[in-house]
Parts: structure tokens; sequence; C-alpha cells
């Protein structure tokens, strides 16, 4: 299962609990945890599905490289984490 | 007359109520998103809801909805652009070259449809977009009409990466005709509620186009369009390089060259009885965007354009850096209380169309949108 958390400045506008999913890319584990949590998806992604220009996610520890369609690999029991960047504050 | 003023700021909302008699008896009674950037805030005079519009940098646009004068709030759906479809060309700004995403960057208007429609709303967008929404927001749709207009290839962003829709003015004789000022991107109107558009700019130029493009309407960076209510042909624009005002609903537009103490600023506020009336914030132009001599004024023109009063009695005459956003002044519906926020946190009301200015704060974040609540 894939473990995926929440940067603590979203959670004041939106509970983004941290949840077990599954998915092989980052676009498939996003869309397991948004499934239940529409509210939350907004805060990540833009209008057409894409990260958030401020937004990072890490695989891993990892940034992810395919910002636009969420296609890098997630390993199984992978740890990862959605954040907002620095460039944005 | 408004006893209500939401003060929209880089940090928060705050709400500002008259608590005692005269213009220094208005105070901030309340403050809502404390820390979040509410680029603007519309309290509707048709049903008591307020709309306001979030810019978080990180985590996208928001828009949040109050049923109760600002009570209590819910977040409801935030304008969303659809997937582009397969065939969609791929628009760049003409000028750098970057891609104008089918992204909401930035909520840059929210107003009305029309007093005979009581839950409908306009929303103008950076890039661009125009939506609407007629169930107070839960849903929005994007007015393709607009979106899809060939010539928004030529648009370009003013102040902004993309160009942005920064004034909605719905005409109060009829509903279906709209008014939207684009930076930049010209006036353009539609008669049909947004069903097909036209470019109505003829007689603004821009300083900051080559000679052979600077009359061309597509292309204007009108800063601000107030349309007078009681007489909506009548439209007063605050324009990157000058002044222009329309007395034939936008088919011509003329030059105002006198406004003083100089051509450049970023709100335009009109009277709403007295076509002849309007307010400017004024500055030093385009690169430095600065009060005159560092003395921050209000001036105020009565007779159409033709002559103009600089009004400084309660404003900070001396080393005063404010500058006041496209957004960040209003007058209440009698045209006798106005109320001006700036760049620099402060807030001054006056309650004598501006004659004498009254200091309310000097230390809220940079106001972005301030409006009168009307009932």
């Amino acid at each position: 299962m894939v473990r995926v958390s929440f940067t603590k400045n979203v959670q004041r506008h939106v509970s983004c609990p941290s949840r077990q999913v599954v998915g092989s890319t980052v676009a498939e584990v996003l869309r397991a945890v948004f499934e239940t949590n529409e509210t939350a998806r907004g805060y990540v992604l833009d209008d057409q599905g894409a990260l958030r220009r401020h937004m990072v996610v890490f695989v891993n520890g990892v940034a992810v490289r395919d910002r636009t369609n969420l296609s890098d690999r997630v390993p199984p029991d992978a740890e990862v984490f959605v954040m907002q960047a620095l460039s944005g504050g | 007359m408004s006893d209500r003023i939401f003060v929209a700021t880089r940090k928060g909302l705050f709400t500002v109520d008259r608590k005692g008699d005269g213009p220094d008896g208005w105070s901030v009674t309340r403050t809502t998103f404390l820390g979040d950037p509410v680029s603007i805030v519309f309290p509707d005079p048709r049903d008591g809801y307020v709309y306001a519009a979030l810019h978080h940098g990180h985590f996208g646009i928001k828009l949040q909805r109050s049923p109760d004068g600002g009570t209590t709030w819910q977040q409801c759906a935030a304008p969303t652009f659809p997937k582009p479809p397969e065939d969609a060309e791929e628009i760049r700004c003409p000028n750098r070259g970057i891609v104008i995403p089918w992204n909401t960057e930035l909520i840059w208007s929210l107003v009305g449809c029309g007093a005979d429609q009581p839950g409908s709303l306009w929303c103008g967008t950076v890039p661009g977009g125009l939506f609407r929404s007629d169930d107070r927001g839960d849903s929005w749709r994007l007015i393709r009409s607009l979106w899809d207009e060939p010539k928004r290839k030529e648009w370009f962003g003013g102040g902004m990466d993309y160009p942005g829709i920064h004034s909605v003015c719905v005409d109060p004789r009829n509903s279906k005709r709209v008014t939207v000022g684009i930076s930049c991107g010209g006036v353009w109107v539609t008669e049909d509620a947004g069903d097909s558009w036209t470019c109505r700019a003829e007689g603004m130029w821009a300083a900051y186009m080559p000679p052979d493009r600077k009359n061309d309407p597509n292309i204007q960076d009108p800063h601000c369009l107030a349309m007078c209510p009681a007489d909506p042909d009548v439209v007063w624009c605050q324009h990157h390089n000058g002044v222009f005002r329309t007395t034939d609903g936008a088919v011509s537009w003329h030059d105002i060259p006198g406004a003083l103490p100089s051509t450049f600023g970023f709100v335009v506020v009109a009277h709403p009885r007295d076509p002849q009336t309007a307010w400017f914030v004024p500055a030093i132009e385009d690169e430095k965007r600065i009060p005159v001599d560092g003395r921050f004024v209000v001036s105020r023109t009565s007779d159409g354009g033709k002559s103009f009063e600089v009004l400084r009695s309660g404003l900070p005459q001396a080393h005063a850096y404010d500058l006041v956003f496209r957004h960040a002044a209003d007058v209440d519906a009698t045209g006798a209380r106005l109320a001006v926020g700036s760049t620099t946190g402060s807030l001054w009301v006056s309650e004598s169309g501006g004659d004498g200015w009254c200091p309310i704060s000097s230390n809220l974040p940079p106001v972005y949108c301030i409006r009168f609540a009307e009932s």
C-alpha cells in the first residue's frame, strides 16, 4: 500500500488525513485519495488536473517530474508527500 | 446610506461598520479568512449574500459564500475551466509566447447578473475567461462565445502574466447588456447575455504599443470601468495611459486629457446618480506608480471630465506612497459615502462625497477590493 500524506498548511483549509491507497503512478494514487475527498482535489490540482504551479509531490523523497500527467511511477509501499513549494511563499 | 464596508486584503477580509456618528465612527468589527489573500468581495444587494474570492498562492483560487451578510461562510464552487476540446488551438501570449492556460488563475471581478436575476452571477478571471453561475456559485459555466472569440489571440497580460477581466458592468435597464473590461483586451459588450460579443474601444489609444497599433481597440488596457447606474450609457474608464469616457454605451470613447494631477491610476468610481461625476486616485504614470510629489489625493470631476478638483483634506500630504488598486475604492448608493483602501494597508472614508476624508486604519494588509454593503 502507498501512504499519502499532506502538508499541514493545506489542512487548515481542508481535512486531508494521511491515507493508504493502491496505485502505481502519482495520478492513480491521487485519484484514489480524492475519490473520497473531492474538496481536496482543487487544492492540489488545477482545472486541468495538473499539479498546481506551487505544489510539489515527493515519492520516497524525490520530487515528481511529470507535473502535467502525473505519470511518475510509485513503488509499492512508497511514501508520498504532497506539499507546497517554497516558490509560492 | 450604507453603514458597512467589506475590505478584501492580502491577508483576509475585514468588515468595517459605522458604529458612531461621523466619518470617524467607522471601525473594524470582524475579521475573516485571516492570513489568506482575498482578491474580490461582493456583497449582493439582491439577497444579502456575500461572496469572497480567495487567492491561495499554492492551493489555487477558492470561492466562499455567506448567506447571512458575512457571519457564517461556506466554500462553494469556484469557476473552473473545462477540458479543452481536442481541436482547440493553443493560444499563446502574442508578446511573450507563453501559453494561455485553461485554468482560473485569479477571480478578478464578481457581480450580480441583474436585479431581475437574484442568485445569478458574472465572474471575470485571469486568464480572461468570463463565467456565469445561476445558483449562487454552486456551479459555473465558461462563456465560450467570449473565450472562443478569435481576437482573444491578440490579448495579453497587463500587470499579470495573462489577460484578465477586471470589470463587468451590467446595464440596470437590461440585464442582457453587459460591458466587460479586459487588461489587455479592450472593452467588450454583449446585448444578449453573452451569446455574442462586440469589441467597443474605439477612441482609446495605447501608449505602450507601436504607433501603427496604438489605436487597435482589441489591445487596449482599461484598468477599470465604472458605469453610472442612473445613466448606463455613461461609462468611465481609468486606462493605463489616461482617462476615457463614453456617453453612448461604449460605441465611442473620448479622451479626457485634463485629469489632475495626473491621468494615470487604477481605479475609477462612478457616482450612482450623477453621470457627470466620478472619482479617481491618480499617481505618477506607469513605471513609478506612486502619488505625485508624495501627496496622496483623490480627484473628482463633476462636469463629465471637463475639470477636476484635487481632494486632499484628511489624506496624507507628505511621503505618502500609497497606491489604490482597481477594485480598492467604492461609493455607496447615495453617492455621499466613499471608501478608499491602499497598498500600505490604509483605509479612508468620506461622508461628504470626497470633500473630506477620515483615516480608519493605516495598518491593514494591502487592500485589494472595497465594497459597500447595500440592502
